[in-house]
């Protein structure tokens, strides 16, 4: 796939845009100045970044627990994506969200659902929207590997296919749910096998690699547009960073860690691009560039006021 | 004018709805199959002739398809959903409380969740699991409305209101109370009919009806309770006393002024609930009665309730389960009895 050199650039500041984020907000959760608690993307940018690429205005995706990829990779603004993980009125959910619960629906985001399998059903639902309401949209579901032992996996695949909805499930198979290894809870090798059971393609692929992410995500989510129905994405990858918190992540063996860093998608995909021609320089600047911006939302999280306490009994009932 | 059952009244509500409005569809497990019965209770019987795309079959996937209600909901679908049996709300609800009663409090109250989720509640010869009385499961939780229409006409009424509602509603339908027919009919059913009038109407989620007005006791009571309240007012007359019946027709928002009038003029007050009494909804009206009408009381309040267990399949041990006219007849005599 021949993808100009524009749209290459901004994959890679997108993924920066992400680790970076993440970074300042472990430092500052570690610090002490960031409340609550966080899971956080540290290895998976390839996946938010590959798939929400392929998505157009109107699309909608249901995310997780651990939403900050997913919102940043929709094109949420981070200053409100920050003041909301500092709880102030100012954040995309006022305060009353937090990391779990981030979203925008004006971006195609639905506020994070943190129930594990739970936000399933939801996308399948606006995939139904979508086609009893004639648009021609698509909804993307992500979901990690443990999500796939939930019911609603199974009851959600099953409506989509019979009823043939624009649904694409991507899984991000980081092989650890929690601290539990994806081998030591299915049976299947490969999660994209549970896809035959709906009747609908399965597919598993480097999740590591935005390129191979983005072009089959776009092949799935167009199928999905032009009335083909749901597909299942796995997508292969790997959490360079605690499951949540302070979670230093024993139970990753030392040798599997370190070639997960090898392998891990910003290094890729820079060695990538600097081997197109694409300078050190142009890519520090775009990074330069990022570190400002976060910067800027810190500053604007940290100047915004709280809500007030009343704001506790508003926003129950329309 | 004409007289409908509670399923009649319940389908013509969804039937004008749909019609009214495009954004309006049903979904749940055999609601629409020809030669099915329209849903458990036959509510939504022959509605899938005018409307083959609105009315949606589902496989048993209740987690799954109360997940999907909400979805759609999102993107200006009002959806009405449907279980077979109150008790099937468990297995979806993750997403009733977790999802559906949270996502616009979760986003700063940026989204709207216009969902109706209809149940079936009562006890009728079924045992444990095909029985429970749901309520108080849901009171607890905030973020949804609850409607008990315990007649035809506000059966019609609030369901319509509860599909214009921009928030999640769930409405509680007795068994004991459709009047459906032929297959589908059941054991000793009540009459609920009403008169329907030609014209539409709605009635307000939150509030409530004196269904008899009196001045010594005031009995709250939903649902088939409410009933059996108006039978033992009706045989208590005979001895001289004299009976309030309210129906609060809504449990969320509830309509307190209507039992503060009341109170004030009884000054004495019995709860009835068909659910066991431990953390039922007559903990929590008594509660709030004693917190903040206290001033009227001149005697304690009663609770008439199921008891603390499973619901039992013998007619012999759910006759005794289910509160009876006896025993709130009981009741209202205790309460006169223990007056200041």
């Amino acid at each position: 796939m021949d993808i100009e050199t524009d749209k290459l650039l901004e994959f890679y500041r997108k993924m920066v845009l992400i680790r970076e984020f993440e970074e300042r907000v472990k430092f500052l959760f570690l610090e002490g100045i960031m409340p609550g608690t966080i899971h956080q993307y540290q290895g998976q940018e390839a996946c938010a970044v590959g798939v929400c690429s392929a998505l157009k205005k109107g699309d909608v995706i249901t995310t997780t627990h651990r939403p900050h990829g997913h919102c940043i990779a929709m094109g949420m603004d981070i200053k409100e994506m920050m003041a909301e993980l500092f709880g102030r009125i100012t954040g995309c959910c006022r305060g009353k969200g937090g990391s779990m619960h981030m979203g925008d629906i004006e971006k195609g985001v639905v506020p994070a659902i943190a129930i594990v399998g739970g936000g399933i059903p939801v996308a399948t639902g606006l995939g139904l929207a979508f086609k009893m309401k004639k648009q021609n949209y698509v909804a993307v579901c992500f979901m990690g590997d443990g999500a796939t032992n939930e019911g609603t996996f199974h009851e959600s695949l099953n409506m989509a296919s019979i009823w043939n909805l624009p649904v694409v499930y991507v899984v991000e198979n980081n092989f650890y749910g929690a601290s539990t290894h994806v081998s030591l809870v299915m049976k299947v090798e490969r999660i994209s096998e549970r896809a035959s059971a709906y009747r609908m393609p399965g597919i598993t692929i480097d999740g590591n690699d935005v390129l191979e992410v983005y072009s089959r995500s776009l092949e799935l989510v167009e199928r999905a547009r032009a009335g083909n129905g749901p597909a299942l994405l796995e997508l292969l990858t790997y959490r360079i960073t605690g499951h949540s918190r302070r979670d230093p992540a024993l139970y990753q063996p030392q040798e599997e860690k370190k070639k997960a860093i090898e392998n891990e998608p910003i290094k890729r995909f820079t060695k990538y691009l600097i081997s197109l021609g694409i300078s050190e320089a142009t890519l520090e600047q775009i990074k330069d560039k990022v570190r400002i911006e976060i910067e800027e939302a810190v500053k604007f999280a940290m100047d915004s006021p709280y809500p007030s306490p009343e704001d506790t009994l508003k926003d129950i009932f329309v | 004018m004409a007289r409908l059952t509670v399923a009649e009244a319940l389908r013509q509500a969804i039937k004008e709805e749909m019609r009214r409005d495009e954004n309006v569809y049903c979904i749940g497990e055999d609601i629409g199959i020809p030669g099915g019965w329209g849903g458990a209770f036959t509510v939504t019987l022959g509605l899938e002739k005018e409307f083959p795309d609105r009315i949606i079959n589902t496989p048993i996937s209740e987690a799954g398809f109360f997940g999907i209600a909400l979805g759609s909901s999102l993107k200006g679908l009002r959806p009405i959903v449907d279980v077979q049996y109150g008790d099937f709300l468990f297995c979806a609800m993750d997403q009733i409380a977790n999802q559906i009663a949270k996502l616009r409090y979760m986003s700063g109250g940026k989204l709207k969740t216009p969902i109706v989720i209809r149940a079936p509640v009562g006890f009728t010869g079924r045992g444990a699991q095909h029985s429970q009385m749901m309520e108080p499961f849901f009171l607890c939780l905030p973020g949804i409305k609850i409607i008990t229409p315990a007649t035809a006409y506000d059966s019609k009424g609030l369901l319509k209101s509860a599909v214009r509602d921009d928030n999640p509603v769930i409405i509680f339908e007795h068994k004991l109370l459709y009047g459906a027919k032929g297959a589908r009919s059941e054991a000793g059913s009540i009459d609920a009919s009403s008169e329907i009038p030609e014209e539409e109407y709605t009635i307000p989620i939150g509030k409530g009806i004196i269904r008899r007005e009196g001045t010594d006791v005031t009995v709250i009571a939903t649902l088939l309770m409410m009933h059996k309240a108006c039978e033992a007012a009706e045989i208590l007359a005979r001895e001289g006393i004299s009976i309030e019946v309210i129906d609060p027709r809504s449990l969320v928002p509830f309509d307190w002024e209507l039992v503060r009038k009341s109170i004030e003029k009884t000054g004495r007050v019995v709860i009835v609930e068909e659910s066991p009494r431990r953390g039922g909804i007559g903990a929590e009206i008594a509660a709030t009665i004693a917190e903040e009408m206290i001033d009227f009381l001149i005697a304690p309040i009663k609770r008439v309730a199921a008891p603390d267990t499973p619901a039992p399949f013998s007619p012999a041990l759910e006759k005794f389960y289910v509160p009876s006219i006896e025993k709130i007849m009981t009741a209202v005599r205790e309460v006169i009895s223990l007056s200041s």
